[in-house]
């Protein structure tokens, strides 16, 4: 068995047995993070292994919350509701990989955000559709023939299913000749074209199934809280999960499960210090980004690296004795 | 010594032919009108001092400038105005003057994604095993290569030597017909220069079935080109000065005026 389908078994079994720990509001925050895996597991694909930035994932977030609110009160049901998210982010998230084929790096971020605001003022202004600042509320729970998803426990447990459902169809498309396509777009997409990987194609669906993650978890958030404003979808919230990625570990199959755990959970654990909530938050993250660049899920890595180089300079020494060659 | 252009080679129609190139950048002239052939199975070499245009020339052939005039066959299709990934299609591999493997992946993955993409189709693919079904190609050119021992490590980890190897090996994954090799001894120390010498002759020699394994080299080792190439094209100033076989280059008093300085 592979290692990273034994981890996600064992976290899987972890959470069906996590609600018997937790009181109500406990499984409401741990469906909070479950939605915020999906959406960041949908940016690890675009940034981590396609190595495009993107500071406009909150958006598609928004579209895909906003997709399933508008349709429900205008009585389409939830899982027709839940695909038409996924679609459209899909395809807007063609249109907005665009700009990724001309300018990379800080300007392919300062493209995205400037997207996500455009969207954002959508959400705000555009009251006939989204109810402006005001949102849209009373937005139902789905239901399965024979059972209620309305509780909070029942909900954890559909968000689990979907999330689990997402990640092995993420780690299938990784480990199919896709995955390497993307991370070689990512390491070098000069040699990458020359080899015949189609950069453009890759560019854009990297965007495209990222924009597709982020709709499903919209959707799903936006029956969480039953409550959506344009609040939760502005550029900051874009920061705060490119941020998730690389706290988790951009590129690392599980990074987005650690670095959701940071931006969701760890800021409940740390409410006990009230006013310095922030400062503590914020150099956490100074110093994690000064000892750890490539995110917590770098550690084991960084070990064995550190192991061969010590193996390595062994085997020279030794080498360069037998050479005859003094220390 | 013993020149590999003393193989009898057939020259039937030529594999790459490039007729009256030109590019200039503002007033410089970078490549003149440079004409010449390449036949199938055939190693041919571009030498010529700094600035004598050949890099401008190799990027017009590889897709990444459009040249001025002139035009660009292979296998008797203009390729002129095609992109680096339509030309990698039609059986045009390259390696470039710097290391361009990817640091991230193993070894094997790199030489796997170095022909992935030459099999099935894009929608397949999606469904395809993590190998592509090249595993054992990958491995019978890490063999070929020499670099078992470190299969299974990033290459970004490797020696300059061992990355190399894997950047020279990554172009002949897919089975090009046509290999452009930009300067494969830069910053290599001699015993190696040896090795990726008897490398491509090896692979010159035995291509895969249905390839014609040319190659067109860009270096400036003298005994690397002499030794391995069946003809040479001198260049000077964006112009072609002679194009003939290792003896009659050494032979050309003024190629040797010009460059070889003998």
């Amino acid at each position: 068995m592979k290692k990273s389908t034994l981890v996600l078994g064992l976290l899987t079994v972890a959470l069906l047995v996590a609600p018997q720990f937790l009181k109500n509001y406990g499984i409401y925050l741990l469906t909070y993070w479950l939605v915020f895996v999906i959406a960041t597991m949908g940016l690890n694909l675009t940034v981590g292994y396609a190595g495009q930035k993107s500071l406009g994932h909150a958006a598609f977030f928004g579209i895909g919350a906003y997709t399933v609110a508008i349709l429900m009160k205008a009585g389409v049901s939830f899982w027709l509701g839940l695909p038409a998210a996924a679609a459209i982010c899909f395809f807007v998230g063609i249109i907005l990989g665009f700009p990724a084929l001309r300018v990379q790096t800080i300007y392919l971020a300062f493209a995205t955000l400037g997207f996500n605001t455009a969207v954002w003022l959508v959400m705000r202004n555009e009251e006939w559709l989204t109810g402006g600042t005001f949102g849209i509320n009373n937005i139902a729970r789905p239901a399965l023939p024979g059972l209620s998803l309305d509780g909070n426990l029942a909900y954890y447990y559909f968000v689990l299913v979907v999330t689990v459902l997402l990640a092995l169809l993420l780690g299938g498309l990784l480990r199919s000749p896709w995955g390497k396509a993307f991370t070689a777009l990512r390491d070098n997409p000069i040699r990458a074209e020359s080899l015949g990987v189609d950069i453009r194609a890759y560019t854009l669906l990297s965007f495209a199934i990222g924009a597709a993650y982020a709709g499903i978890a919209g959707a799903l958030f936006a029956s969480l809280v039953q409550f959506i404003e344009p609040g939760p979808f502005t550029v900051a919230s874009s920061i705060m999960m490119y941020l998730m990625v690389v706290v988790g570990g951009p590129g690392y199959f599980f990074g987005p499960v650690l670095g959701a755990a940071v931006g969701v959970l760890l800021p409940e654990w740390l409410r006990f210090a009230q006013a310095w909530y922030l400062f503590v938050f914020g150099t956490a993250v100074v110093l994690l980004m000064i000892w750890l660049p490539d995110g917590l899920l770098s550690i084991p890595d960084r070990i064995r690296a550190r192991k061969q180089s010590r193996l390595a300079s062994q085997a020279r020494a030794k080498a360069a004795q037998a050479a005859g060659v003094q220390p | 010594m013993t020149h590999a252009h003393q193989n009898d080679r057939p020259l039937d129609k030529p594999l790459l032919k490039v007729s009256g190139l030109k590019k200039a950048y503002g007033a410089i002239q970078a490549v003149g009108g440079v004409s010449f052939e390449v036949r199938p199975g055939e190693i041919f070499g571009v030498i010529g001092p700094n600035g004598s245009g050949k890099t401008t020339l190799f990027n017009s052939m590889l897709g990444q400038i459009t040249p001025d005039a002139g035009t660009i066959e292979l296998n008797g299709e203009d390729v002129t105005r095609l992109g680096p990934l339509e030309l990698s299609r039609r059986g045009v591999g390259r390696t470039f003057q710097t290391l361009q493997v990817f640091g991230k992946m193993s070894v094997r993955d790199n030489l796997i994604v170095a022909a992935q993409e030459h099999k099935g189709s894009m929608f397949g693919r999606m469904f395809a095993p993590g190998d592509s079904g090249l595993g054992a190609k990958a491995d019978a050119l890490i063999d070929q290569f020499r670099i078992r021992h470190v299969a299974s490590q990033k290459a970004g980890e490797l020696s300059y030597g061992q990355q190399k190897l894997v950047d020279i090996a990554m172009a002949f994954m897919s089975e090009p017909d046509l290999v452009l090799l930009d300067e494969p001894c830069a910053g290599v120390n001699p015993s190696l220069v040896g090795g990726i010498s008897r490398l491509l002759k090896e692979l010159n020699r035995n291509p895969a079935a249905g390839s014609k394994s040319s190659f067109v080299v860009i270096e400036h080792n003298m005994d690397f080109v002499m030794d391995l190439c069946h003809r040479i094209m001198v260049m000077v100033e964006g112009k072609v000065m002679a194009i003939g076989t290792p003896a009659e280059i050494r032979a050309n008093k003024q190629v040797l005026n010009a460059y070889l300085g003998e």
